[in-house]
């Protein structure tokens, strides 16, 4: 658990980074994640009373992107796009395969905390699919022997 | 030795920077001094990585390299096992109109000197020196319409912002660019930022707004380093800040993360957004044109749309103008995509048919296996069977067969896709990305999943519901989203109907 004073603190702080900003709630919410890898909820009415918002406001916010996580992911995240062209070329039949070998649908993370598995819709790289974002880093041409390999390669 | 290798992320999910990193450690190895700059890509993805050495007979390309290809880049170049010739005399360069994309895969995508070199900032010089009514002219003269996909004309766009009265305007930068099958945005911004930086100067002084935003989607982490890091190169080399290139007015551009919600590549629900709110659709009117951004007269424009502009202050709104058919005027960075032996980026006057597109300069299908259907112009965009390949690529026509053009991204599939799974994913897609606002969307698109289930499961009574529920859709929903989700629901059960009957065929 995070200690709720070292939020508020560290939420402080990025709130003061971003002071004067127009509409600046999104860069704030991106740099939390950032921080802490998840939006606390210690970090809610912070945000709220540093940019005079009512916390369900903040929480609105927050629940609607998808980006934005309210528990941490697990230790890796792996992201299989889902989108048409992806689709054209096997995306889903790659995705059966890697949620049965994780034990693991998409939003869910593998019971050891290893690896987290969620869809994306559209990485940019529609000529050159099925497509993956592994923990930040871009692969293409993605097929069963491919995402095996990756998966194994992550510690 | 000068080699360039792309930055771009396609390349880099194909190997690029491993590729870098090899070239780095043999060119020390051998003692050899190497330039390498990381470019962007010339569009050419089935043969990503293409490394490219420069020679006294102009560039040479390699492609797709290896880490095995390596080594022979620091020898005899004519043996090299994946020559490729020079890369401007390869039939995918030489059949293009390169507009836009004019210095894409050219030039340092953050070198201001080679930008300069190529053309660069000579149509904000020449903007300079107009009145802003004769830069909006200049713009509506050209017949640019934008490029996200609506087609509405950017210089009527921009005339009611200019005209507009306000003590603060705003040009905001859709580089949200969420639909599947375009990248046609990423690529530009990754090859060529400063191009992007240019036009929207050019339309800061044109409407009287002295602050930009791009908003750039988190799924394109390249795009967002390279276009932070253009800015501020920009910034201290004085082409933006309180007097865009020394002499004219203030403009100056910040870098926005969208957050994962596709809706807010729709333009007022991208401005919610920006203001740091839920990305919920707003009702029009009042227009972003009068009241957009934190209340103010905002132009909202596609990088696309945007990139263009300096082509069109450099060359003249007639040189432009004079590419295209009807209505479609310039050119469209066509983004050939899915299941296509040639896929990439292909920039050409409007006008070329989908069959030539497809088949002519896409190669076909990369599985080898007949082309069943081609999506053309995103998730929202319609599927066109063979028998109307015909058709010409432009706003008008597209229309008139009931589909769209879009961002002008192309997903191809082949005989092994069932359409009504295809409809299904688009009701699907739109229930998970539904802002919520409009009730057709939010709880149709729920409805529209449920009711092909029902069709798939031989219950044809369920077809005549979802024609009825895809027309609701379409004329009770703010947005494109609930709006036009009906386009590839209906167009798979319109050209391909067969695809919804099988189960029924299977239980006779």
């Amino acid at each position: 658990m995070l200690d709720s004073d070292a939020v508020t603190q560290q939420v402080e702080e990025i709130l003061a980074r971003h002071k004067g900003r127009e509409g600046a709630l999104l860069p704030i919410l991106h740099d939390i994640q950032a921080d802490f890898g998840h939006v606390p909820e210690a970090a809610l009415p912070v945000i709220a009373r540093g940019l005079n918002l009512s916390r369900a406001e903040v929480h609105g916010v927050v629940s609607f992107y998808h980006d934005f996580r309210t528990r941490p992911a697990g230790a890796h995240v792996v992201k299989l796009c889902r989108a048409e062209a992806c689709k054209s070329v096997g995306a889903d039949r790659v995705a059966r395969h890697v949620k049965t070998r994780l034990g693991v649908d998409f939003h869910e993370t593998t019971a050891d905390g290893r690896v987290t598995l969620e869809p994306v819709f559209c990485l940019g790289l529609c000529a050159c699919g099925p497509a993956a974002l592994v923990d930040g880093r871009l692969v293409g041409r993605v097929d069963e022997a491919r995402i095996d390999a990756i998966v194994e390669g992550l510690e | 030795m000068k080699i360039y290798l792309p930055l771009d992320s396609a390349a880099v999910a194909l190997g690029a920077d491993e590729i870098a990193a090899a070239i780095h450690a043999h060119a020390r190895a051998r003692g050899v001094h190497v330039t390498l700059v990381r470019n962007g890509s010339r569009g050419m993805v089935w043969l990503e990585p293409l490394a490219e050495v420069e020679t006294p007979e102009g560039r040479l390309a390699f492609g797709p390299m290896t880490l095995a290809d390596v080594p022979a880049l620091f020898g005899d170049l004519s043996q090299h096992p994946k020559a490729l010739g020079k890369t401007e005399d390869l039939p995918w360069m030489k059949g293009q109109t390169r507009l836009t994309f004019a210095r894409v895969g050219v030039i340092d995508p953050l070198s201001l000197d080679d930008y300069r070199a190529h053309g660069g900032l000579k149509g904000l010089e020449r903007a300079l020196a107009m009145e802003p009514a004769a830069m909006v002219a200049e713009v509506t003269d050209s017949g640019l319409r934008g490029r996200g996909g609506a087609g509405f004309p950017t210089g009527i766009k921009w005339k009611t912002v200019s005209e507009a009265r306000a003590d603060q305007k705003y040009i905001v930068c859709n580089a949200d660019e969420g639909d599947s099958a375009t990248f046609a945005d990423r690529m530009l911004m990754e090859g060529d930022p400063f191009t992007l930086i240019e036009g929207m100067t050019i339309a800061g002084l044109a409407c009287g707004a002295t602050r930009g935003f791009v908003y750039i989607r988190s799924e394109y982490p390249v795009a967002i380093r390279v276009m932070q890091d253009a800015c501020r190169i920009a910034r201290e080399e004085g082409v933006l800040g309180t007097r865009v290139l020394g002499r004219g007015p203030a403009f100056d551009i910040e870098i926005r993360v969208g957050a994962g919600a596709y809706v807010c590549g729709e333009e007022t629900s991208l401005l919610n957004s920006l203001e740091g709110k839920r990305g919920v659709v707003r009702a029009k009117p009042p227009l972003p044109a009068l009241q957009g951004f934190l209340g103010k007269p905002t132009v909202v424009n596609n990088v696309i749309s945007l990139a263009t502009v300096p082509v069109i202050f450099e060359r003249g709104a007639a040189f432009y103008k004079a590419f295209g058919l009807g209505r479609s005027r310039g050119t469209i960075p066509l983004q050939i995509a899915g299941n296509v032996r040639h896929g990439g980026l292909y920039e050409v006057a409007f006008g070329l048919t989908l069959g030539e597109i497809v088949d002519t300069i896409g190669g076909g299908t990369a599985s080898g296996r007949p082309v069943k259907a081609v999506q053309v112009g995103g998730p929202l965009g319609a599927y066109f069977p063979r028998s109307l390949f015909d058709t010409p690529f432009g706003y008008e026509e597209f229309a008139g067969k009931d589909g769209l053009i879009g961002h002008a991204g192309l997903s191809v599939f082949d005989d092994t896709t069932d359409m009504l799974d295809m409809a299904r994913f688009a009701m699907e897609f739109c229930a998970i990305e539904s802002c919520g606002k409009c009730t057709p969307c939010r709880i149709g698109a729920v409805r529209g999943v449920e009711t092909i289930d029902r069709i798939a499961r031989g219950d044809i009574a369920a077809t005549p519901l979802l024609i009825d529920l895809c027309n609701t859709m379409k004329s009770g929903s703010l947005c494109a989203l609930g709006g036009f989700t009906p386009y590839p629901v209906m167009s798979a059960l319109t050209h391909f109907g067969d695809d919804f009957l099988y189960e029924k065929e299977a239980a006779e």
